[in-house]
């Protein structure tokens, strides 16, 4: 058997996890289900007054997608823990990180890009004011990303864990929250007629380096908890 | 092999570092108690108020010490965590482990000493700015660190998946440290200075010097006592401790 070069390994588990994700469609569209009740909790527990929404709606939008990624990052190496695959990607001839970076790849396209494409709808739910649109969409574009790979990282380490929930977000959010604050930042900035472009080169920056060290870091946390 | 190398390798046995440990921890809290008290009479009844805070300021004795300890023991951490990682010395999970603790201590005095001190200066409890917000962090990072220690039955395993996280939280350090210098805070920059002239009144160092080497003092002795309890655990069945037991060795 010759080994696959990384480019190949890459597309396998993509082509791989995208079938998977196909197969349970069903399940694929809860993280959209759960921002779309996130948000509609806010216009409950605060009152429907659109003066009082649209300040916060940025806020609220990014807190959505935040927590949709944290409550379905538990799935990244589930079930291929439980069926012994991920064990298989360890013993793989091709580094780690590759398959890690493929798997997380799938996670976001599964996850947040769903909510990324419902922004629109989530915004109009909480009267985000229409200039607001764009700086939001952009912001959410670089963070969702950093969400997941940070949170890949996380999940690896947990990995082997029977009850990992409130562990999970335990660890996970201090690590989201600067993310938080200059995706979210952004927006606010953007609103109050500040330069905001700042926010979205240090998330662009930290977004590129988190596709270098995060696979990396994933990958050794992997190998640490199932060891 | 030179003296002091291989003093430290056989420091990393269990038991010389059981019989090390013991030695030092009296000594270790023999300084640190007296100077903390010395510390907290000269802060509190020796030293002139403050032209503009008044006495209020006097809690900065017990809040500025904490809060460097709070660094400084996850700095100390990530080091131990490090070494337990790469070369995977047993002494250093349990001593990163063991500073996981102390350091969240630290950290939550630190914040509460800061936010009593916040009200009658600041008018606030607490402010959202960006040193406060990452010394809040800092305290998720230690509590996360010691839960994920705890989370995982085999204690191996589990120090190893802590330390783990413990490096990546040290990417906070820097961001507490320089806060604010990079943001535009509520809360003022240092006033004390290692090299160069601080701006702080000269009669005001003696009791922060005092309350620095005392909690540093804690700290290590803190350490030391924590470090040789959970090695004892992790090693209970080995026959060295046994043998510490007069029960069981007669």
């Amino acid at each position: 058997m010759t080994d696959a070069p990384l480019g190949r390994a890459f597309a396998a588990v993509l082509l791989r996890d995208f079938r998977l994700v196909w197969r349970r469609r069903g399940d694929a569209a809860q993280p959209l289900l759960f921002a779309l009740l996130v948000v509609t909790l806010f216009p409950l527990a605060l009152g429907p007054e659109p003066q009082i929404l649209a300040k916060i709606a940025p806020g609220v939008v990014w807190i959505a997608v935040l927590l949709a990624g944290l409550m379905s990052l538990d799935t990244l190496f589930r079930s291929d823990l439980e069926d012994g695959s991920l064990e298989q990607f360890l013993l793989a001839p091709q580094p780690l990180w590759v398959l890690v970076l493929g798997k997380v790849v799938v996670h976001w396209a599964s996850t947040a890009l769903p909510l990324l494409l419902a922004t629109p709808l989530l915004a109009q739910m909480i009267y985000l004011p229409a200039e607001l649109m764009p700086p939001l969409f952009v912001s959410l574009l670089l963070g969702s990303p950093l969400l997941s790979l940070l949170g890949a990282v996380v999940v690896a380490l947990t990995v082997g864990m029977r009850r990992s929930g409130m562990l999970l977000a335990l660890l996970a959010l201090p690590l989201y929250l600067p993310v938080l604050i200059f995706g979210a930042g952004s927006v606010i900035a953007a609103a109050a007629g500040l330069p905001y472009a700042g926010a979205w080169l240090l998330l662009g920056a930290a977004l590129v380096l988190a596709l270098v060290l995060a696979p990396l870091a994933a990958a050794a946390a992997l190998r640490i908890a199932l060891s | 092999m030179n003296r002091l190398l291989l003093w430290f390798h056989q420091l990393g046995s269990p038991p010389n570092f059981h019989a090390f440990a013991g030695r030092w921890i009296p000594w270790c809290f023999g300084v640190a108690v007296p100077l903390i008290a010395l510390g907290i009479y000269l802060g509190l009844a020796v030293v002139p108020p403050d032209y503009q805070q008044g006495d209020s300021y006097r809690i900065l004795f017990v809040h500025v010490p904490s809060a460097w300890m709070s660094l400084f023991i996850y700095a100390a951490m990530t080091v131990n965590a490090f070494i337990a990682l790469v070369w995977r010395i047993k002494l250093s999970e349990h001593l990163a482990m063991a500073c996981a603790p102390i350091g969240a201590w630290f950290t939550a005095v630190t914040l509460a000493t800061g936010s009593l001190w916040g009200k009658p200066m600041w008018g606030t409890w607490w402010t959202w700015d960006a040193r406060l917000t990452s010394e809040l962090v800092l305290l998720f990072l230690y509590l996360g660190v010691m839960g994920l220690y705890n989370a995982i039955d085999e204690r191996r395993a589990a120090a190893r998946a802590a330390c783990f996280l413990a490096l990546i939280g040290s990417v906070n350090i820097p961001i507490v440290h320089y806060s604010v210098e990079w943001w535009n805070t509520l809360h003022q920059g240092s006033t004390i200075r290692v090299f160069g002239k601080s701006s702080m009144d000269p009669s005001m160092l003696p009791p922060l010097l005092a309350m620095v080497i005392g909690t540093k003092a804690w700290f290590i002795g803190s350490l030391l006592a924590r470090t040789r309890a959970a090695q004892l655990v992790a090693e209970s069945g080995k026959e060295w401790v046994q043998r510490l037991n007069p029960v069981r060795a007669s």
